[in-house]
């Protein structure tokens, strides 16, 4: 890693016997190799230098980081408050409205730059040694930066709109792990896949927008009550109950919780599953296609 | 730089460094590396669309490297060689774990440090600075590290002044020497380099030479891969060629060269030519001085004249040595060509490229009209025979690598003194008694 420091680097190495110096297969591409600290040094550079890209050229800056949540926030309380009255009788609507978005927007975001992103970083993944993970997972990083902020933003408006903390806000990292956990495998899917199977670029833009119904974003799923069955179905989806935890936890802790709304914790088995076969599957796949990754570009 | 030794190379039949290199332990092993790519071909008709999805689509196997085998030795300077699309760059991508070899196994001993691209990772809205340190990290170095280069970096690339300058802005020199700077950075005990010394200009492609005369005096082992014969004859220990994936010739970098030639140009170079003579030469049948008369058949241009004048201005087949070549060469245009490039080139006995002259000629030349190039030409030739070339190519299109050039004359320089070399440099140094 670091060359110079490494003692078979010495400037003079034709007077050292070379005898110490070991044959050892080439590792060939992969997803991970070439060290941890390679790994993490790669993923930071690439995921800062993506979140700088996004403002370069404006005259605002960082600035526009806060403001321009800020802004879409405001749009959106106008319409769902004002125009369609979603939520009238939900407590806090337009602040939970407000996380539920800022929730799912980093992982829609992440997802949907995910699949473009290793055909975008084709110079680097053809012409270096470069464990191909960092790709998708800077990706994520990078919208990663970009959620916090937005979360800095959405704690002002809760505050604003009378919410009281409490101690729960403190699990909001588990939370956070959970929706990461899932971002990470589903862009490590649709990025591994993209290069050989470019259809995937345009079935995951319709995935991703039925997925925004499907998830209990402008309406909680208390609200389905009436409808078991439906309500069976959105549940296993993995993102369902991390969202209805993320009301219960930092909105209203007298709100049912993912374990009540389906009716029992067994329920919840379901979309447990899934997410940890999603994630499985991600692994399985991402190991399969980063080999020979470089040559389908 | 350290190594004065590397001119030897060229001069001598056998390297002594070949032999020293040759004995070293082995840093790369390559045994039965095979690869071969799928491409994909696509039925233009629509009905084949449907069933894609169902059926596996057609492929076409590429045979892009078969069952290579070779070693490059610890201290070695080894050159990879062999026209476009022979799988050179391949192999070296194998080693460089870009690619996963289908069977065979690579095995190296240390670091690898892969040169395939300069700029990789160069975005055009950073800065020098910001770009130092993400192609820094790219190539392997920590952060830390490739913030602490950056002087370095900038001093080599001489570019201390642009520092907070986006790369967008830069000029395409700039950027090759910023991007030739970083890379530089990089230092392992194994470095794979793909064909990025042919940049910037002159004076800058020598101090890149001379990277690599220092990193091949360290001890580094180096593996090239290139076109240019000239620098595998003058930089290489040892070099290999490779012809349709295969394994045609490895071992002393001329006759590697010479292998490579013959590959290029089966019937300009004599089938009398013997693999085991290492100084069997392409003549032409009426021997040294005579005009030639091989005409190739040129796609761009014909030969109308090529001459060498005596200073008297009658034409000749060969010069004393020292006097002035004095060339006056007429071709004609075979098709219509836009900003012609004119390139002369003097090659020796042994096909080793002397020197090039290189004029462009602005417009368009339209078919059958005749272009001159005459003049005179300093001669540092040492005696023998040499042979005249002219390559034609456009200045905007993209330069066909392997374009046959058009044999203009054969011409010999007469003289008595023996001298190692190809040139005769003036020089004036004496010998005295010191005390």
């Amino acid at each position: 890693m670091e060359p110079m420091t490494q003692p078979a680097a010495d400037p003079e190495p034709m007077a050292q016997p070379a005898a110490d110096m070991p044959l050892r297969d080439v590792p060939g591409p992969s997803a991970i190799g070439g060290g941890f600290r390679r790994f993490w040094e790669l993923l930071t550079v690439i995921a800062v230098t993506d979140f700088k890209k996004t403002y370069f050229g404006t005259t605002l800056g960082y600035l526009w980081s806060l403001g321009r949540p800020l802004m879409l926030f405001a749009v959106l309380l106008a319409v769902f408050t004002q125009v369609f009255r979603l939520g009238s009788s939900v407590p806090h609507y337009a602040v939970l409205l407000l996380m539920n978005i800022v929730l799912f927007g980093f992982f829609q975001e992440a997802t949907t730059i995910a699949v473009y992103s290793i055909v975008g970083q084709e110079a680097i993944v053809r012409k270096t040694q470069f464990p191909r993970l960092v790709i998708p997972l800077s990706v994520v990083l990078t919208s990663l930066f970009n959620l916090l902020l937005n979360l800095v933003v959405v704690v002002i408006f809760i505050l604003a709109f009378g919410v009281s903390p409490t101690w729960t806000w403190l699990l909001t990292p588990v939370l956070l792990v959970l929706l990461v956990g899932i971002t990470v495998a589903v862009s490590m899917i649709v990025a591994s896949l993209y290069p050989r199977f470019r259809d995937i670029a345009i079935i995951w833009t319709v995935a991703s927008t039925a997925l925004f119904y499907c998830t209990p974003i402008l309406y909680p799923i208390s609200k389905l009550s009436h409808h078991p069955t439906l309500r069976q179905i959105i549940l296993l989806n993995p993102l369902a109950p991390i969202l209805e935890l993320a009301r219960k936890w930092i909105i209203q802790p007298s709100a049912e919780g993912p374990a009540a709304a389906a009716g029992g914790w067994p329920h919840l088995l379901a979309p447990a599953a899934i997410y940890v076969a999603i994630c499985l599957f991600a692994v399985w796949i991402f190991k399969r296609e980063a080999p020979r990754i470089a040559e389908q570009l | 730089m350290q190594d004065s030794s590397y001119e030897t190379v060229t001069s001598e039949a056998t390297s002594p460094l070949d032999v020293r290199a040759g004995g070293g332990p082995v840093a790369i092993e390559v045994r039965g590396v095979s690869k071969s790519f799928r491409i994909p071909e696509r039925r233009p008709d629509s009905s084949s669309r449907v069933p894609r999805l169902l059926t596996r689509p057609d492929h076409r196997e590429l045979h892009a490297v078969r069952d290579i085998s070779f070693d490059v030795h610890k201290g070695e300077f080894f050159g990879i060689v062999g026209r476009n699309g022979s799988g050179k760059s391949t192999l070296l991508k194998i080693l460089a774990s870009i690619y996963r070899a289908d069977t065979g196994r690579v095995r190296v001993a240390g670091r690898i440090a892969p040169f395939i691209e300069l700029g990789v990772g160069f975005n055009p809205e950073l800065t020098a600075r910001e770009n130092c340190e993400v192609s820094g990290v790219i190539m392997g170095l920590t952060r830390r590290e490739a913030r602490r280069r950056l002087d370095a970096v900038l001093d080599f690339a001489e570019l201390r002044d642009y520092v907070e300058l986006k790369v967008k802005n830069y000029s395409s020199g700039m950027m090759v020497r910023l991007a030739f700077a970083i890379m530089i950075q990089a230092d392992a005990e194994i470095m794979l380099i793909d064909e990025v010394l042919a940049v910037g200009d002159a004076s800058f492609a020598q101090k890149c030479l001379d990277v690599f005369y220092a990193r091949r005096a360290a001890g580094r082992t180096i593996v090239l891969v290139t076109h240019d014969m000239g620098t595998v004859e003058t930089l290489c220990h040892r070099a290999m060629v490779v012809h349709d994936g295969e394994l045609q010739q490895i071992g002393d970098p001329r006759r590697s060269a010479l292998c490579y030639y013959r590959l290029n140009f089966p019937d300009r170079i004599a089938e009398t030519q013997t693999p085991d003579g290492p100084t069997a030469e392409a003549q032409t049948p009426d021997g040294p001085g005579a005009e030639s008369s091989l005409q190739p058949p040129a796609l761009d241009a014909r030969v109308v004249r090529a001459e060498l004048l005596s200073p008297s201005g009658t034409a000749v087949a060969g010069v004393n040595q020292g006097a002035p070549l004095k060339l006056d060469v007429v071709v004609e245009a075979a098709r219509d060509l836009v900003d012609p490039v004119f390139l002369i080139q003097i090659r020796n006995q042994d096909e080793l490229l002397i020197a090039g002259i290189r004029r462009m000629l602005s417009g368009r030349v339209p078919a059958g009209r005749q272009v001159r190039l005459a003049g005179e030409v300093q001669n540092l030739l040492v005696p023998g025979s040499y042979r005249l070339e002219c390559v034609i190519r456009e200045e905007r299109s993209a330069p066909r690598l392997g374009q046959k050039p058009m044999a203009l004359m054969d011409f010999g320089v007469l003289g008595t003194a023996t001298l190692h070399g190809v040139a005769a440099l003036r020089e004036d140094v004496e010998v005295t008694w010191s005390r």
